[in-house]
């Protein structure tokens, strides 16, 4: 079965309907080692002693591409801080008559990663991992001023918002109307086939006020879980089809073709021999971002009924950049609500 | 008169069967289920669920985000059954009128009614599409920048364009062949009374038009109530955000999506309370005062 990332909790919270990875695996004598995967990819399907439970397959991480005559043309490079996009990217970028930047799924992008990057604590109990009563700890400072920058970007056309959708945000730069984008390393391959101009990408923004020493993002995307209850014989098929989908191969063609990340060091190590990040710098951009050092606060997140705090969110960001409400309300409106979810679900564990 | 009867008392019941147990496979068994479950709590895998008493039903009354998903939900059904009603009872009396290619003018009325509710939003998208919609484009025409997907009112108002567009037909069916009924005497008699169409129109075709009209009331409250699902869905294109939703969408969202069974059916079990309450009234309060001929 495959569940993605925001849904993580709720499978892995289920007890009983699924056979852990690395059990399955090891039942069926195929050998294991979680240093073989990639650090960023690690420990975000694993439960709290760091056994992995699902087996991360179409993984992602969220990164920004930029099209490259738009930028050549305001005379600036991609922006590594959201300080410099500011002051010199965006401004030159729309003075060259482009929407500076779009982005395709905020409380993925900038919610969720925005924590991660900053190395800030996104719940308590250690981001969920230990279970209980976990709270949000997404009512903070830093992530109220970073969307109080986005709405004024946005009121100053420096940022766009197209709603809700992935797809709506992501045209206009396809369209080349919109200079960058903010989305999913697995975008890549999609991008290659829609967009005309010269494009690349690089690591998520960061405020460098924050923490000017930025580590990796969490992954996106999803993982695929093995169901309990079934049969032996049926066990050991899905441990070979995990076996095989791990391989270094089938992992490349994955990533050639799609720009997922690959998920084991030994397919990375197969990506650079190919010559593959040669001929498109901006595939390798996801998986260096994944190993970037990790912090405290970067090996996942594990909250309940996520999928509706997820709702919530982009439901208040929505109100915060059409001038709905103001960020402070939106933001504890985001806490109370998400604690009310997170409270109904810890009653659903007993 | 003669009452035709059965000799065997076990025959009606049995015609009857087919009939019953669908209702009681469709209706009354999930209806049931709904009711209980939303006394629990459930695990999303249905391993477990723990009693939580009217935990669910209070939940709903201290959320002003439900609050305010219901006050949409009554503005969208007023405006749209309104709406709806209205211009297809207009449509109505002027097809009437047609004598020449009446057919073919009736068929192009009622060819909307022939589109699915999922088709009808996406074809909503693609008019209102914020760069390429042609709507968009009109709006843009006057000054209104109008957003789908993005503002709160524009897309409130896409969405009811749709759901009004799409019940159209079936209303102008029903309008159409209710004043076709109105017999011809009743008609002329009118006519050489009162020379204004528009006071003829309102004194005798109007009330002799009640019976379908309150009928079709009903009808069009459920559509916007609950019919408009697949509209709503597809024009959200998937994330409900910060969009306008209705309450029945409500329930699919925390339900289905968020996997809170317990929680969306509280919800789905208010729904069918006020249907029931909206039957009554309309058995008891309203039908006795109008009279079918």
């Amino acid at each position: 079965m495959q569940v993605f990332d925001a849904g993580a909790a709720t499978v892995i919270g289920a007890e009983g309907a699924i056979i852990p990875v690395e059990d399955l695996l090891a039942a069926n004598d195929i050998p294991f080692d979680i240093n073989d995967y990639i650090a960023g990819v690690r420990y975000f399907y694993a439960d709290a002693d760091g056994k992995m439970i699902g087996m991360p397959f179409n993984s992602s991480t969220p990164v920004l591409y930029y099209n490259e005559d738009a930028l050549a043309k305001a005379g600036v490079t991609a922006p590594k801080t959201w300080e410099e996009f500011a002051e010199t990217t965006a401004p030159a970028l729309k003075e060259a008559g482009y929407i500076p930047l779009s982005q395709s799924h905020l409380p993925w992008i900038f919610t969720e990663n925005f924590h991660s990057r900053h190395d800030l604590p996104f719940a308590t109990n250690d981001n969920g991992y230990d279970g209980g009563d976990t709270q949000i700890l997404v009512n903070n400072d830093a992530i109220k001023s970073h969307f109080t920058a986005l709405k004024d970007w946005k009121d100053q056309g420096l940022f766009e918002w197209y709603g809700t959708g992935w797809g709506d945000n992501v045209k206009p730069f396809e369209e080349g109307k919109v200079a960058m984008w903010l989305g999913s390393s697995g975008s890549f391959g999609g991008l290659l086939q829609t967009a005309d101009f010269p494009f690349s990408a690089t690591m998520l923004p960061y405020w460098e006020g924050v923490n000017p020493d930025p580590k990796q993002t969490f992954i996106g995307g999803a993982a695929l879980f093995a169901m309990s209850g079934k049969s032996d014989e049926e066990n050991k098929a899905t441990a070979e089809f995990f076996r095989y989908l791990t391989t270094p191969e089938v992992q490349y063609g994955w990533h050639k073709d799609t720009g997922y990340v690959p998920i084991t060091e030994a397919a990375y190590g197969v990506a650079k021999e190919d010559g593959h990040y040669d001929k498109f710098p901006a595939a390798e951009v996801g998986i260096q971002q994944l190993s970037l050092p990790a912090g405290d606060h970067t090996k996942g997140y594990r909250m309940g009924f996520y999928v509706q705090i997820r709702d919530v969110m982009n439901r208040e960001y929505g109100r915060i950049l059409t001038g709905e409400t103001d960020v402070d309300t939106a933001f504890a409106n985001i806490e109370a609500e998400s604690n009310k979810l997170l409270e109904r679900f810890a009653k659903t564990q007993n | 008169m003669k009452r035709a009867g059965f000799t065997n008392p076990w025959l009606p019941i049995l015609l009857l069967v087919p009939q019953l147990s669908i209702i009681a496979v469709f209706f009354y068994w999930p209806a049931a289920w709904a009711i209980q479950s939303s006394f629990y709590l459930q695990d999303p895998f249905g391993f477990g669920s723990t009693y939580v008493g009217a935990e669910n039903y209070t939940d709903i009354a201290e959320s002003t985000e439900y609050r305010k998903v219901a006050w949409f939900t009554v503005y969208f059904t007023a405006i749209v059954t309104f709406l709806s009603l209205s211009i297809a009872l207009l449509l109505a009396v002027k097809a009437d009128n047609v004598l020449r290619g009446a057919k073919t003018y009736r068929t192009l009325l009622m060819w909307v009614y022939a589109i699915a509710p999922p088709v009808a939003g996406f074809l909503g998208i693609m008019f209102f599409d914020q760069s390429h919609g042609p709507l968009t484009r009109f709006f843009g025409f006057f000054g209104w920048d109008f957003k789908l997907g993005v503002d709160y009112f524009d897309t409130a108002t896409a969405m009811i364009i749709v759901a009004v567009w799409k019940q159209i037909p079936v209303n102008f069916i029903f309008f159409l062949s209710g004043l076709q009924s109105i017999p011809r005497a009743v008609r002329e008699a009118a006519l050489i009374d009162n020379g204004s169409g528009f006071r003829r129109f309102w004194d005798v075709t109007f009330p002799l038009l009640a019976p379908t009209a309150f009928f079709l009331l009903i009808i069009n409250i459920t559509y916007a109530m609950f019919d408009t699902f697949g509209i709503i869905d597809t024009m959200m294109k998937g994330e409900p955000g910060a969009n306008p939703m209705t309450l029945v969408y409500k329930v699919y969202i925390d339900g289905f999506r968020g996997n809170d069974l317990g929680g969306s059916s509280a919800q789905s079990v208010i729904l069918m309370v006020l249907v029931l309450v909206l039957t009554i009234f309309q058995f008891r309060l309203i039908e006795r005062r109008i009279h079918y001929t």
